[in-house]
């Protein structure tokens, strides 16, 4: 053993003070929790929760369980995160490329999207959406149809629903088609390192993806109809849309302010990516005779990429945890939910908070793994 | 004169094509300005849709036309470098043309033209604009949320004489620059912490106020005397103990019972609101995280494993979680951990845990500066015979944050945008007023001025704090 006193005393000094202030504070909570007759425990989860969530997506009502109210608010921030991370993506990387352009007016354009959204508070945001944009739609006996289908009127947003017939043969036929994509690219590389000829990779996948859950229509007996919303009068001033999918307006507010936020920094991200690719990168693969696609495609992205994943997975995340202010507009996502109305029905602040704060590191942690996992692969196998 | 052809514009038939591309391109401007204008719809005997799509295609045609490369012309060449490159950015540029001028009329109108200003009551607002009477009558509550009207000066007293002891430093003299970095790490700080708790909070506390500023001018002074190499432990400790000294043991209680007869009123936090809190949270905040912060990028780099490993755990835990769930953890989990008759003010309890949270961010970029730094900066510390303290105070640091300024202020913008979350806590700062102003009876309806009016507020901070951060950025750059 080589231990020095030097290097033990302030490893020892900082590990008592962790511990006592650790200790101090459940000393405390267990003499509060005694004095009012409050006991630690996760039993509750199970016990029926009585209340009403207005917008879920798996079945639930007054008499399911705390943790099925759990389930709830997590399935809810879940389906804001992945839907505001799917448009602020798109728009993020148009509005990058656009800062790009060698346009002015368009340059401009983008540069006033970016520093407007990006400098106002999210929360702003989401309430000016809320509370001022969206209460000035029509009222749903008098909205007009968008493309005869939809319904957007101050309670919501109305689409019409799926009706599947054979659902998991469509669902099969997708599988199918991604897995023989993932076949055909794994050959052409291999094509490629050999012989170095090119398949048209992309095609043939574009190809693949429509055809084959058009063959399960044709021959897999795969049928699909719509149910269009319609208007349905309850009292003389009172309709309401019935059939269809309803998308609350909370839903609505939340994702586009979340998405137009987040945006932004993907935007910026995307710019400095792009910008990042060395000028002499582009002249070198021109001057080999590259088209200006293959330039692109060969050796522009693949660089830009590597630059703009990291911090784009930050943008993520963020979107991720900044869907909890949802509970300012009432949208029944895990802190509205569980933090909010569970515990004030139970009292449980320190179980209902630390199952919240835990769940949200573990989305976060595991997004992180999962870009951390998909920027090591595309990144420069140094020799 | 030789044949031309339309599909081809060339240089032989410059004059033609530039007068009829320009033609038509002013037509196509003209009949969306007068629709948008005047209502007017020049086109109106045609049918609905191309009459709509009509001033895009006139439009596209004389961008066509007159897009000639190399025509000679110097601002027809600028013109095409810059906005009809092709006809996708001929198109893209029209259409932004255009709505820009369909949307001018009614941002106009709804801003000024139609607005109301005049009056004090709801009843002026009868047009189609924007309602500004109503930022006008509740404009106190914005700025200063609850805070009693006849005391607002203290609000302001204090953050006009924060503003200028802060650019103390614009105007000092090469003989004080060296002193500013401790001016503004220590002093500074500690004047403010008193200024906005004592003198803003007022009531019976208002003796501290006069303490803390004594003790701070007699530390100072002395400080003039003090050798230099004990100048930084000195300011590190005299401040504080003159004033604890001070308070417990040269002034008796009958002078702070005398203290409360004629001090300020007292003003609890709970009143405490508006865009002032705002300044006020990112203020504390803005102290408060920067020396923790530098403690766990500290512990991050540090070579003992364990005081690694916890400070690891500390950031990676608050940059994984939502500051809203960590203000609910302040409000109804951190009272239970504490002592019976131990109470904590909501404000404090808030500020405490957006310090933390913030601090988090603020350890990664200071990681990020000390590990920009290149080796031999440690190494030569070392040869020197500098212990790490030593080493990272005067050689370390010094150098790391300098790099890490702008990412300071981009974590500082965020606390800054952050702020509006601690309606969580019960505290109203702008955004939270506006929402309650929302509900009044008597002014319900305006929801967007308010919005509109925050939304502005915070875009000038904002926006501000960003080019300069910027302009930081760019400064250093070259710097190295």
């Amino acid at each position: 053993m080589n231990l020095k006193l030097k290097d033990i005393v302030p490893q020892l000094i900082t590990v008592i003070a962790v511990v006592l202030i650790f200790g101090f504070f459940t000393y405390n909570a267990q003499i509060n929790m005694e004095n009012r007759g409050i006991d630690f425990g996760y039993g509750f989860l199970s016990q029926e929760s009585s209340f009403d969530v207005q917008f879920s997506l798996i079945e639930y009502d007054g008499s399911h369980s705390y943790f099925r109210a759990y389930l709830v608010g997590l399935l809810n921030t879940i389906l804001v995160s992945v839907i505001g991370i799917i448009i602020a993506t798109i728009l993020g990387v148009i509005v990058g490329v656009a800062r790009l352009s060698p346009n002015y007016l368009i340059n401009k354009f983008a540069a006033f999207y970016v520093e407007f959204f990006r400098n106002i508070p999210l929360l702003l945001q989401i309430f000016f959406w809320y509370f001022a944009a969206l209460r000035a739609l029509p009222l749903p006996q008098d909205a007009e149809a968008i493309f005869g289908v939809f319904f957007l009127t101050i309670k919501g947003l109305y689409v019409p629903a799926f009706i599947w017939q054979n659902f998991s043969i469509f669902f099969y036929s997708i599988v199918a088609a991604v897995i023989a994509i993932i076949v055909i690219r794994i050959y052409a590389k291999k094509v490629q390192e050999n012989q170095g000829k090119q398949i048209p990779v992309f095609f043939i996948s574009i190809g693949l993806i429509f055809i084959l859950p058009l063959l399960s229509f044709l021959i897999g007996g795969v049928k699909l109809s719509f149910e269009v919303p319609v208007l349905k009068q309850l009292a003389t001033t009172s309709f309401i849309y019935e059939g269809g999918v309803s998308l609350p307006p909370e839903l609505i507010a939340l994702t586009l302010s979340l998405s137009l936020y987040t945006a932004t920094f993907i935007a910026e991200c995307v710019r400095a990516g792009i910008q990042g690719v060395g000028k002499g990168q582009k002249e070198a693969a021109a001057s080999i005779g590259l088209t200006p696609n293959q330039v692109l495609k060969l050796v522009i992205m693949p660089q830009a990429l590597r630059i703009i994943i990291p911090p784009t997975t930050n943008q993520y995340l963020n979107l991720t945890k900044n869907s909890s202010l949802a509970a300012a507009i009432a949208y029944p996502d895990l802190v509205l939910v569980f933090a909010g109305t569970a515990l004030m029905q139970t009292g449980k602040a320190i179980e209902i908070v630390s199952i919240t704060m835990f769940t949200y590191l573990t989305l976060s942690i595991s997004i992180s793994i999962l870009m951390n996992w998909y920027n090591k692969r595309i990144a420069i196998q140094e020799k | 004169m030789s044949k031309i052809n339309f599909l081809k514009p060339d240089r032989a038939n410059l004059n033609t094509f530039l007068y009829l591309g320009s033609f038509l391109f002013f037509i196509s401007f003209l009949d969306v300005f007068f629709n948008s204008f005047f209502n007017l719809n020049l086109t109106g005997f045609l049918p609905n849709f191309l009459s709509f799509v009509l001033p895009l295609v006139l439009g596209f045609i004389g961008l066509y036309f007159i897009r000639i490369e190399y025509s000679g012309i110097k601002r027809l060449d600028l013109l095409n470098k810059h906005i009809n490159t092709n006809n996708f950015n001929a198109v893209l540029s029209l259409l932004i043309i255009f709505i820009i001028i369909k949307s001018i009329p009614p941002i106009l109108s709804w801003f000024v033209v139609d607005a109301s200003f005049a009056g004090d009551s709801k009843d002026v607002c009868t047009g189609t604009g924007a309602c500004w009477t109503y930022i006008k009558v509740w404009m106190r509550r914005f700025m200063y949320g609850m805070y009693p009207n006849a005391e607002q000066w203290r609000i302001n007293l204090s953050f006009i004489a924060l503003v200028l002891l802060g650019s103390l430093g614009y105007f000092a003299t090469d003989k004080f620059k060296k002193y500013l970095t401790l001016y503004y790490v220590v002093i500074y700080p500690f004047i403010a912490f008193l200024f906005i708790f004592f003198f803003i909070s007022g009531g019976p506390v208002f003796f501290d106020f006069s303490y803390g500023i004594i003790a701070a001018i007699l530390s100072i002074i002395i400080g003039f005397f003090i050798p230099g190499r004990f100048k930084f432990y000195y300011f590190l400790i005299v401040p504080l103990a003159l004033y604890i000294i001070l308070k417990y043991f040269l002034f008796f209680e009958e002078y702070i019972e005398l203290g409360k007869l004629d001090g300020l009123n007292w003003v609890e936090t709970g009143a405490w609101g508006g865009l002032s809190l705002t300044f006020i949270i990112s203020f504390f905040c803005l102290i408060f995280c920067f020396p923790i912060g530098m403690a766990f990028a500290l512990g991050r780099r540090s070579g003992f494993p364990l005081i690694r490993y916890i400070s690891v755990g500390f950031i990676e835990f608050w940059r994984g979680v939502p500051l809203i769930t960590v203000l609910f953890m302040s409000a109804v989990m951190f009272p239970m951990f504490l002592p019976e008759d131990f109470f904590i003010d909501k404000l404090v309890r808030a500020i405490i845990a957006i310090s933390l949270f913030e601090a988090a961010y603020v350890a990664e970029v200071i990681r990020g500066g000390l590990q920009a730094l290149p080796r031999g900066q440690y190494e030569a510390a070392k040869s020197l015979g500098m212990g790490y303290w030593k080493m990272h105070i005067f050689v370390i640091l010094p150098q790391a944050l300098k790099l890490v300024i702008p990412g300071i202020a981009n974590t500082f913008l965020a606390l800054v945008k952050d702020t509006p979350l601690i309606f969580v806590v019960g505290l109203l700062e702008i955004v939270g007023m506006l929402n309650l102003a929302k509900t009044n009876p008597e002014w319900l309806g305006f929801a967007m001025e308010g919005y509109v009016f925050a939304a502005i507020i915070f875009w000038i901070i904002c926006y501000a704090m960003s080019k300069y951060s910027y302009n930081l950025e760019q400064k250093y750059k070259t710097d190295r």
